[in-house]
């Protein structure tokens, strides 16, 4: 049982990093441009597949580095020329226009790299157990990806807190106008968080494709989770986004590796309901569950608190 | 203040429009009933009812999007739960023997969906704008994922099946030839098209134009947007519903894609490319994609490609969809000023097309280095045969491509200026605003 729960707190906590490389760069563009970017989960994917390409051709170490400044650049183009000509037709306009681009970009990959898993091996170096708890072998990549998102955290953090440039992205979360009013170049730190968003996405593109499944349905996988932590942490609320994160990535780790089933808890259900529907419900185990157990949240996230754990405006 | 009241309430119609309008209806319904008689084969009226279905399900779709201003990322939900409805209520009809004609039974497939709509809808409804779009695509995931795991009313991968046939028999028709499924369709298309016009003409149809276009003042008036937001989607699930279950009925099975995101994706783009600002787009949208998709999926490998720029380049250029880009041209053509945009129209359509040309020619190229690296280098696209391996088609690709693009680009802009010298003269003549 102790085996079980610091076996999956790792994983959670490292799952839970994961999507926060992605809900921070999907929060700063949402609260500073107003749009929630639907292709996030695509330029996470995008991340992964360049980080394949890349490193087939130079290695992990130079992808590690090369695919999210593709991943990023191809963001800023996407702010520069797409987002800002459909800015003057609303919202709903942007919101379809990032929709349009993630249904493209999965078609893109479809076709470029096939609908099957690639090859995307963990770099030799890491390959090797990193430590034994309780006989299971932690592997050394994950705590790599682990160290990697911390150290990003961090790093965002301290450009956020630290920086000129972080200062006026922090006033942009709260007064995006103000901002404005005050002479910065909205235009060009659009486009750099825009970009610098998408990078970070391809980050954990990169490093969780070699232990994930790099497939072109993984941002489609991956998408609707990405939005349930921002909604469920309040929109445009960084701190809100790390603890959804983590509340998620958590939730979903130990639903899975828990076994218990109604049927477990009280008993098998009489014969005579066995071809009911309500056999379904009674067999189903909590791993059976977990896929859903984010979108539950949701719900009663939504009825309880409607503008999400730490947020505080109303869109 | 006149103006204002005379756009809130408009005066009593004259016999003459009143004629022109119900006219309409009967001309829409009597080229429903003909449609068959000149296109009779089985393959064009399998395509009907399927843009009949279409057209239910994205202007229920187009009550949120358009008239509410909510963007739904999961209206598959309510068809396809309207469509499992459907489905269960023929098995359970068939094998007690009731008394219910098969006509009626798309509508189980609306209550199924106001049903679930009513349920859902109240959370779902609570925010509007993005936070809705994203409950919406939330719910729509709970639902797609919980049908995988209710095996014994979802039937799992495979889904649910039934026989339409074995239903009580009305008027000798059993349902079983496609020309019946054609006839039951577009009854149901004309009678729910008519319902939601007539829902858009309700008070409650002009409140939620209220509520999209400033949901803060209706608050002030003393209505709550909430409530408002809720009501209309309830409609809209109902609609699509029955959508579903015509669906449902129409293949004779129901599985879960029929909840996916796929369908709420298929019938956004529908919706949107059709046009959300008149209540024609969204049956412009559904019979022009329907049959892109339909004719498309013959004419090249990759459609769905093409079919996602579609939706991009009617995003960026053209908000307001077919119908948006047509009813631009209205005053225009009143005013007499329409002769002054045509000729420039034609001139920019040369390097656009040959732009377009370019970039199919491109997309092709890649798809077959791509997907197919293999075969034979002579391929056929668009009914067009070309080498792919040969260089000249390349440089003819990129020449295209490039030199259409910064054509096109210049000539866009003369379109901009006639377009600005014709819409003052009918500015001038009072009939634009």
């Amino acid at each position: 049982m102790l085996e079980l729960i610091v076996i999956s707190t790792l994983n959670g906590v490292l799952f839970g990093m994961l999507l926060f490389l992605m809900a921070s760069g999907l929060t700063v563009i949402f609260s500073m441009l107003g749009v929630l970017n639907f292709a996030h989960a695509s330029f996470y994917m995008l991340g992964a597949f360049f980080g394949f390409q890349v490193s087939r051709w130079f290695g992990f170490w130079p992808a590690l580095l090369i695919a999210p400044l593709l991943a990023g650049a191809l963001g800023a183009g996407v702010e520069r020329f797409g987002l800002r000509r459909v800015h003057r037709n609303g919202h709903v306009a942007e919101l379809l226009f990032t929709f349009g681009l993630a249904f493209v970009i999965e078609e893109l990959v479809q076709i470029i790299w096939g609908k099957s898993p690639v090859d995307f091996r963990i770099p030799a170096l890491l390959d090797f157990p990193a430590f034994t708890i309780f006989s299971t072998n932690y592997p050394a990549y994950k705590m790599f990806m682990l160290l990697v998102s911390i150290a990003i955290f961090v790093g965002l953090l301290l450009v956020l807190k630290k920086t000129r440039i972080g200062l006026i992205v922090q006033a942009a979360l709260t007064h995006p106008h103000m901002v404005g009013h005050l002479g910065h170049n909205v235009g060009r730190i659009f486009m750099l968080v825009f970009g610098v968003g998408t990078a970070l996405a391809a980050v954990a593109g990169v490093i969780a494709g070699p232990a994930l499944v790099t497939q072109s349905n993984m941002a489609g996988l991956l998408g609707p989770i990405l939005f349930v932590v921002v909604v469920v942490g309040g929109l445009g609320s960084l701190p809100g986004a790390f603890v959804a994160s983590l509340l998620i990535g958590l939730v979903q780790t130990f639903a899975v590796s828990m076994n218990g089933s109604l049927s477990g808890a009280f008993g098998p259900l009489s014969p005579a309901y066995a071809s009911s529907w309500l056999a379904d419900i009674w067999g189903v185990t909590i791993a059976q569950v977990a896929p859903i157990v984010p979108y539950v949240l949701l719900v009663l996230i939504l009825i309880f608190r409607p503008m999400g754990l730490l947020g505080t405006r109303d869109t | 203040m006149s103006e204002l009241t005379a756009s809130a309430a408009p005066p009593l119609p004259a016999t003459a429009e009143k004629l022109k309008f119900y006219g309409l209806w009967v001309i829409a319904g009597l080229v429903l009933l003909l449609l068959p008689k000149i296109f009779s084969s089985g393959g064009s009226l399998t395509t009907f009812s399927l843009i009949g279905i279409s057209i239910i399900f994205s202007l229920s779709y187009n009550i949120l999007l358009g008239q509410t201003g909510m963007l739904s990322f999961g209206h598959a939900v309510y068809y396809g739960l309207g469509g499992f409805l459907v489905i269960h209520a023929i098995n359970i009809i068939g094998a007690n023997k009731l008394a219910i004609p098969l006509p009626i039974v798309p509508l189980i497939g609306g209550l199924a969906g106001l049903f679930f709509a009513v349920l859902l809808g109240w959370v779902s409804t609570q925010r509007s704008g993005t936070a809705f779009a994203m409950i919406s695509l939330g719910v729509a995931e709970l639902i797609a994922s919980s049908a995988l795991i209710l095996r014994t009313f979802f039937g799992g991968e495979a889904g649910v099946s039934a026989n339409r046939t074995k239903l009580l028999k009305l008027f000798g028709w059993n349902f079983g030839p496609q020309i019946q499924i054609y006839y039951l369709v577009a009854a149901w298309t004309l009678i729910a098209v008519i319902a939601m016009y007539a829902l858009t003409r309700t008070p409650l149809g002009r409140m939620c134009n209220a509520v999209r276009d400033n949901p803060e003042r209706v608050q002030f008036v003393g209505y709550n947007p909430h409530v408002v937001r809720y009501l209309a989607f309830c409609f809209s699930g109902f609609f699509a519903g029955v959508a579903g279950g015509l669906a449902a009925i129409n293949f004779e099975i129901a599985n879960s894609a029929y909840l996916g995101a796929e369908q709420s994706g298929t019938v956004l783009f529908a919706t949107y490319i059709g046009g959300v600002g008149f209540f024609i787009g969204p049956i412009v949208g559904a019979i022009f994609v329907t049959l892109l998709s339909l004719g498309l999926s013959d004419l090249t490998q990759v459609w769905q490609l093409y079919f996602g720029l579609i939706f991009i380049a009617v995003v960026l250029f053209a908000p307001g969809g077919i119908t948006g880009l047509l009813m631009m041209h209205r005053p225009l053509l009143r005013a007499g000023a329409l002769a002054r945009v045509l000729p420039s129209y034609l001139i920019a359509l040369l390097p656009t097309l040959a732009m377009i040309a370019g970039l199919v020619l491109s997309i092709e190229t890649t798809v077959h280095y791509t997907v197919n690296p293999g075969d034979d280098s002579h391929i056929k696209a668009f009914g067009v045969n070309f080498d792919a391996a040969s260089p000249y088609i390349w440089a003819m690709a990129a020449i295209l491509l490039i030199g259409g693009f910064l054509l096109a680009r210049k000539t866009w802009g003369w379109v901009a200026l006639a377009w600005d010298s014709a819409s003052s003269a009918a500015r001038e003549k009072g009939v634009a605003p």
